[in-house]
């Protein structure tokens, strides 16, 4: 009897257990009043706005979006180095330029890193930069049109992972190689890998009145992979910081054999220095042949212009520039904290931080404490630079930002979990759950001199069933949690689009009160812009036809046109002419074997036609402008090849 | 009766206010103009309330027909009205001043008001007058041709004064800050009126 209660005892209490286990997925359903307390946090009443903006890179869809917080609703994606057929965006002849690089016409890439760019180390939502990782590139994006004005190719890169983080005052955009390689490229045997690849890091200027890019300097590094990067601030403006991996220089299963050193270094660049260099008529220029495409809101086209020449640096020439940091386990993000002091290296196979102390490196430095070196570049000793280390008894440490408050969030992968600990004494103060494999977290400014720690987004890698089942393929999970007290709390839970690596967040008030409603029609200055619709007309020259059209609710002028004929290349130049707020019109054509037009209010785009058949083929606007939108059609009439038809246009009669 | 005259010179001066301020202000709202359009009435034209309202609202009044809102070389009264005002202003400066001078009585300041006040009240009745004709002279070839329950033609006469639901606009139509300007400035005029009848009084 006594051994029965003692069952019956064990069989309550398990229950118990279990029970009190029935909300480790988060969804807070088995406490109503804080899920409902939860609910209030993320409610964004109808007709309410945000708090704040967040930027989630697109990852393999290669592009940008938009999202608000804290209530996860999706505003807007931007189209930055793939084609969107949604708006035409490298379809259109404006906008095919943006996709040219030195490898011809890429529609495609992987973007990973947005930033938004500062002045004085905080964000002042100029702009936000974005890098395409496959065929190397770096993105400026506008934050009062949030169209992509600028991508710029990287030469003598591949893996363009380290990037695209800014400087404090936006001097630099930053892009580092993940994958080194040949420099320059050439053909030899992949095993002579070792001690020949080189690894660039790429400093890119941006003015400061325009945005424009430049490739001012690269600096040749050791073969390695440059993983990720940031910049110092504060104090440490003037410094970036680079993780590496593979510093055993494999070439292959590199899950392994670029493993085996316990210790992988953070590369501290001095780009001060290197600067000083470069305009004293320091560095090598070198052959290059690299795109720079850029897209001007005034003449609504981009242009593309190929670079024949980059200066490289060779690191061991500036003396001073380049020091080795050792940091344990394949170190993945790296991190600096508000004030510049910390440098967080994420060893991403092991369980702990590794925190570098800015403070410790310069007196290392100076004191010349070096461990020796690697190609010539000076190694600190672990323990000179060491601040601390975060024992988190977590797995698989990726990245970590700041709130601003002396707090740390780290992402761990393998564990799932984000963990707050405190800066300088590295206790844990609270870990919560991902779902699941989280990768990159944004705290919006977490990684500036003044981040808005009221809420971090966490995303996530992977998806299971957070959500209905969608087939095999599912969109990525990421959650929002309030960070405002000791502990961190889960409030919500959202599919993304793409695969979000990196985000980049800000207050809706640095952005919203600028961004643009219309593009004004008298500052339109496309080369084939219908200004006023007695301008409207079809010319020919030998086989290519240009279509001068123009936009208004809710018509096309010309509507009816004649004198096409089969082989034609008809150019169909279309000039919206609202100018009210959200007020676009859309163009298509049967058969047309790009994509539709997307036109804003004042803008002109083009899109070719190609008619293959005789006959009388309609366009018709595909942007539900107004009540007659359905009857914002026209007809093309298409004659055989040897036809004498006039070219003939009209409108209403 | 010099301060009388003061003031009387003063309350005049108030109407110049119309040729920087607009005298009357119309918004028009709807579902999807969360920021109304809105056209202020200038006594020299009309113009808008922000940006490109004035194309936005021809845009949108062309499917039921309206003409499109006059031009300043349009309609006789947007060169009448500035030189109507300006006369008045220097008038009754002029009286005021006659009045400093002793040149003439306390009642004139009474006389301009009246006079004022007629040229108010006929100008109103013109304004009107356009908005009933703006609003009720359709295009016969309108895209949309709406008819009220009783199926007479719809109309959409902005109103005058106050507010009125016309389709998915809601109008509202108020006097704006050169109108109250205009209408201080008459109430200096009176108040003069007042100031030199009780000083003759006491004389």
């Amino acid at each position: 009897m006594k051994k029965y209660n003692y069952f019956i005892t064990a069989l309550i209490a398990s229950v118990l257990l279990l029970a009190g286990c029935g909300n480790q997925n988060g969804n807070g359903g088995s406490n109503s009043a804080l899920a409902s307390n939860n609910a209030e946090k993320v409610y964004v009443a109808p007709g309410e706005q945000d708090e704040f903006y967040a930027f989630l890179s697109g990852g393999y869809s290669g592009n940008l979006t938009v999202y608000g917080l804290p209530s996860g609703r999706m505003f807007k994606e931007i189209p930055v180095f793939s084609q969107f057929p949604t708006s035409g965006y490298g379809y259109s002849e404006e906008t095919k330029p943006m996709l040219n690089t030195s490898f011809g016409f890429v529609p495609w890439d992987d973007a990973h890193h947005p930033d938004i760019s500062q002045t004085n180390g905080e964000l002042d939502g100029r702009w936000i930069f974005i890098n395409g990782n496959n065929t190397p590139r770096i993105a400026r994006i506008s934050l009062s049109t949030f169209e992509t004005e600028e991508i710029i190719e990287i030469p003598n890169s591949a893996g363009n992972h380290s990037s695209s983080f800014i400087t404090e005052n936006t001097e630099y955009v930053v892009a580092g190689t993940r994958f080194s390689v040949p420099v320059p490229q050439r053909d030899m045997p992949i095993n002579e890998y070792k001690g020949n690849f080189k690894g660039a890091l790429s400093f890119i200027s941006v003015a400061p009145d325009n945005g424009r890019l430049n490739l001012e300097f690269q600096v040749m590094m050791p073969g390695f992979n440059y993983d990720l990067s940031h910049p110092g601030r504060g104090k440490s403006h003037g410094w970036f910081f680079f993780t590496t991996y593979n510093t055993e220089e494999a070439n292959s299963l590199m899950e392994v054999n670029s493993s085996q050193n316990d210790k992988d270094f953070i590369a501290a660049v001095n780009w001060k220095i290197i600067e000083e260099y470069v305009k004293n008529g320091g560095g090598k220029k070198m052959p290059a042949n690299y795109a720079h495409n850029v897209y001007s809101d005034e003449t609504h086209t981009g242009t593309t212009t190929m670079k024949k020449e980059v200066l490289t640096v060779d690191p061991l020439e500036v003396p001073g520039a380049v020091f080795f940091l050792p940091t344990p386990k394949s170190p993945h993000g790296c991190d600096v904290d508000p004030s510049g002091q910390y440098i967080i290296g994420n060893g991403k196979l092991s369980a702990d931080l590794t925190v570098h102390s800015f403070d410790k490196m310069i007196a290392a430095i100076e004191g010349k404490k070096f461990d020796g070196e690697a190609y010539g570049i000076p190694i600190l000793k672990f323990e000179d630079v060491l601040a601390g280390t975060v024992k988190s008894g977590g797995l698989g440490p990726l990245h970590t930002e700041f709130d601003g408050e002396g707090n740390a969030y780290t992402t761990f992968f393998i564990s799932s979990e984000v963990v707050k600990w405190k800066l300088g004494t590295w206790e844990v103060i609270d870990r919560k759950p991902t779902f699941y494999s989280v990768g990159h977290l944004m705290i919006p400014g977490g990684n500036s001199r003044k981040p808005f720690g009221k809420y971090v987004v966490a995303m996530n890698k992977i998806t299971k069933d957070r959500y209905l089942p969608t087939g095999p393929e599912m969109e990525h999970s990421a959650q929002i949690y309030d960070i405002s007290g000791e502990k961190m709390e889960l409030i919500y839970d959202f599919p993304t689009h793409g695969e979000p690596h990196y985000a980049a967040g800000c207050p809706a008030e640095l952005l919203a009160p600028k961004s643009k409603k219309i593009y004004r029609l008298d500052e339109n200055k496309h080369e084939f812009a219908t200004l006023t619709p007695d301008k409207a007309r079809v010319e020919r020259i030998g086989n290519e036809v240009h279509i001068y059209m123009s936009t208004i609710r809710s018509h096309f002028t010309p509507d009816n046109i004649e004198g096409i004929k089969v082989g034609d290349k008809v150019y169909f130049h279309i000039t919206n002419h609202e100018q009210d707020f959200d007020v676009p019109h859309g163009f298509s054509i049967i058969g047309q074997n790009t994509s539709e037009l997307l036109i804003m209010p004042g803008q002109t785009k083009t899109s070719i036609w190609e008619p293959k058949k005789v006959g009388v083929w309609p366009f018709y606007c595909t942007d539900f402008c107004s009540a007659l939108h359905q009857e914002m059609q026209g007809y093309v009439r298409v004659s055989p090849a040897s036809s004498n038809i006039e070219l003939s246009w009209s409108l209403g009669d | 009766m010099k301060k009388a005259s003061l003031i009387m010179m003063i309350g005049p001066l108030f109407l110049l206010g119309l040729f920087a301020f607009p005298l009357w202000n119309i918004m028009l709202g709807a579902p999807q103009y969360p920021e109304p359009l809105g056209m202020n009435i200038h006594i020299d034209g009309i113009r808008d309330m922000n940006e490109f309202d004035l194309q936005n609202i021809d845009g949108l009044n062309h499917y039921i027909g309206m003409k499109t809102l006059p031009k300043p070389e349009d309609m006789w009264e947007f060169g009448t009205f500035p030189l109507v005002i300006g006369g008045m202003v220097a008038l009754g400066v002029l009286i005021g001043l006659l009045g400093f001078m002793g040149k003439v009585s306390y009642k004139w300041f009474m006389g301009w008001f009246v006079l004022m006040s007629v040229l108010g009240i006929l100008g109103m009745y013109d304004f009107n007058e356009w908005m009933v004709d703006y609003g009720t002279n359709l295009d016969p070839h309108a895209i949309m041709k709406l008819a009220n329950p009783d199926g007479t033609p719809m109309t959409y006469k902005p109103p005058l004064f106050g507010h009125a639901k016309m389709l998915n606009f809601d109008v509202t139509s108020l006097p704006s800050t050169g109108a109250w300007m205009m209408f201080t400035g008459m109430m200096f005029t009176v108040f003069a009126f007042f100031v030199g009848w009780k000083s003759q009084k006491s004389e």
